[in-house]
């Protein structure tokens, strides 16, 4: 990363860090709701943009996350705190079992991306017949102290949930960046570019790809406990329905798949655009059920047709980011 | 419960799941050849299923006859399809053919919302009402004529790639890509006419869905996810393999919502998915590579 790339990410930063200072509750909102999904594909992308592995499932990690540290609050008053490693290490459990079984039986491409889904939605419906945590009526946590502070059980104003997420994704930034340049990052790309070299020159693919779905798995844990007390409410059928996981992969195909901004810089992009349609729309007196999620495809069609690469690349030559 | 209602039951699965097979035979065949995911295949359904409701409703014209129509417009669209926005796709990486697929799919459910509303339409035929009697036996006259015909065009189907020049050349396409373009087949126009052709399947599966359940805007990606899966297990490239997968899963889902729960009927499409990638990944029919 060179000087003028360090400069621009402290501006992005300090920019990010003052938004609550000026921001109406409604941007607040929209921001932190952008901050979640820039997380999370921060965490998918770890899985297809460096180790090359197309997961179309991220939705379980997310589903899985948040009901364990909601189910464990809601039933136990266990807080998020706690929580949250058991988030962890089911979803690591279940990362490593779906990466065992598929890498096992050299499944991979299309049918890898398939078996993920699967498994999502074969856990959605198992969701649903599973009256502990509400089933299809969902599993809904008090809300409490909505002005009051209080971080020990994840309790507070929504600039706390605004700084909560900016850390999340601030963090997952500076674990990939340092992964990226590991030995870890190496193998990956290795893996990525051609699996067979890599195994040719000696590296343990199964080991290394089993290594890529616990990382992205644990960390998506984490965007599902953030998810669970954030809206306090949960529905199998949203959680864990693959509409959820394509969202999650949208920002960082946009933005620029296997770059560290690219998730970031896609979950903006979406941001912006989704709530400018939402104006367009309204403006222009278009409010019919369905003209916006059209103009979204439209828009999402044109990129991938023509920034097949994501849209960061062409950024970072254009602000001489580029090496 | 008695003996006779399982079989029922089991009779009407396998009925239903000869219309499943022939929207799986449709994406099996553009998979097969082009090896793009269609993964607005359940959307292309919806669709049909709309065209059929609105010609019967606005026109009074009886499912069965618009089946030509609509199957010959959907094999237009389909080969349009291909030739425009999909072929530079094909050499590009799976996932961006796969958004590629997605942007449609969410371009034609939103459409399809846009003009018809969230509500729910059918198609009731009358004298589709009254139940065959097979002996002790009562089987469902509309799923016994769908059946009809969904085996019908997969026949057809089965006819055009082991009989025609076409069909062979599109089977060699399928099998070495780049023996198919030495020895000068168009392949493009090999593709365009493959998605075509599965567009038709799928759209007649559609004019034949639309006897069975009501249809929705919302209804497509569970469909494409429910042909992906009876590919998978039926076996990839293999067309009596996605009959046979549609089946499979029909009848599961038959004994799931009489055995366990309605709702549930889908958790073992997806359990035998799962079940079928790890232990035998090529598939049930599927030739092992």
């Amino acid at each position: 990363m060179n000087r003028r790339a360090t400069l621009l990410l402290g501006a992005l930063a300090a920019l990010l860090a003052m938004l609550p200072a000026f921001a109406n509750p409604y941007v607040l909102s929209v921001a932190t709701l952008m901050l979640f999904f820039a997380y999370t594909g921060q965490a998918w992308n770890v899985m297809m943009g460096f180790a090359g592995q197309l997961s179309l499932g991220h939705s379980l990690y997310v589903g899985i996350g948040a009901y364990t540290a909601a189910g464990l609050y809601f039933h136990f008053g266990l807080g998020p705190w706690a929580g949250l490693w058991a988030a962890v290490l089911l979803c690591a459990l279940a990362g490593a079992t779906i990466g065992a079984l598929a890498f096992r039986f050299r499944i991979g491409g299309v049918y890898f991306a398939l078996l993920t889904i699967a498994f999502a939605e074969f856990t959605r419906i198992g969701f649903d017949h599973f009256p502990a945590l509400g089933g299809p009526a969902g599993l809904f946590l008090r809300v409490e102290q909505r002005e009051h502070l209080d971080l020990l059980s994840l309790r507070g104003p929504p600039a706390m949930f605004y700084y909560v997420a900016l850390l999340l994704t601030a963090g997952a930034f500076g674990l990939c960046a340092w992964l990226l340049r590991s030995r870890v990052g190496f193998y990956w790309q290795a893996i990525r570019e051609d699996e067979e070299a890599a195994q040719a020159l000696g590296i343990n693919v199964f080991r290394y790809k089993i290594l890529a779905m616990l990382v992205s798995s644990s960390m998506t844990a984490l965007a599902g406990v953030f998810f669970a007390f954030y809206y306090n409410n949960l529905f199998p059928e949203q959680i864990f329905n693959i509409s959820r996981s394509i969202e999650i992969i949208l920002g960082p195909i946009i933005g620029g798949l296997g770059t560290l901004f690219g998730p970031i810089l896609g979950a903006t992009l979406l941001a912006v655009l989704a709530d400018s349609s939402t104006e367009l729309i309204s403006a222009l007196g278009w409010e019919i059920p369905g003209v916006k999620q059209v103009l979204y495809g439209v828009v999402l069609l044109a990129v991938v047709v023509f920034l097949p690469n994501g849209v960061w690349p062409v950024l970072a030559r254009k602000l001489g980011l580029a090496r | 419960m008695d003996a006779l209602t399982v079989v029922d039951l089991v009779l009407a699965g396998v009925l239903t799941g000869l219309v499943y097979g022939l929207m799986a035979l449709g994406l099996s065949v553009i998979f097969g050849v082009v090896r793009v995911v269609n993964f607005a295949h359940g959307e292309m359904m919806t669709i049909a299923m709309y065209v059929t409701a609105v010609l019967f409703g606005w026109l009074g014209l009886d499912p069965f006859f618009a089946l030509l129509p609509v199957a010959v417009v959907f094999f237009g669209l389909g080969y349009a399809l291909q030739r425009g926005l999909i072929n530079p796709f094909i050499t590009r990486p799976e996932h961006t053919q796969f958004m590629l697929l997605v942007a449609v799919a969410i371009i034609l459910v939103n459409l399809l919302l846009m003009i018809f509303g969230p509500d729910a339409q059918h198609v009731q035929l009358d004298y589709l009402l009254e139940p065959v009697e097979l002996g002790p036996l009562l089987l469902d006259r509309g799923k016994l004529a769908a059946a009809a015909v969904a085996a019908a065009t997969a026949a057809g189907l089965f006819a055009f790639f082991r009989f025609t020049l076409t069909g062979k050349a599109i089977r060699a396409c399928a099998d070495n890509h780049l023996g198919a373009l030495v020895v000068g087949l168009d392949v493009k126009r090999l593709y365009a006419l493959t998605f075509g052709l599965g567009s038709a399947c799928v759209a007649v599966a559609g004019c034949m869905m639309i006897l069975l359940i009501d249809v929705t805007p919302t209804l497509g990606p569970a469909y494409t996810l429910l042909a992906f899966v009876i590919v998978i297990v039926g076996g990839l490239g293999s067309m009596p393999g996605a009959l046979l997968g549609g089946v499979l899963i029909g009848v599961s889902e038959a004994l799931a919502g009489l055995f366990i729960a309605p709702s549930a009927k889908s958790m073992f499409s997806f359990a035998l998915l799962i079940l079928v990638l790890l232990v035998r990944p090529q598939g049930l029919l599927g030739k092992s590579q």
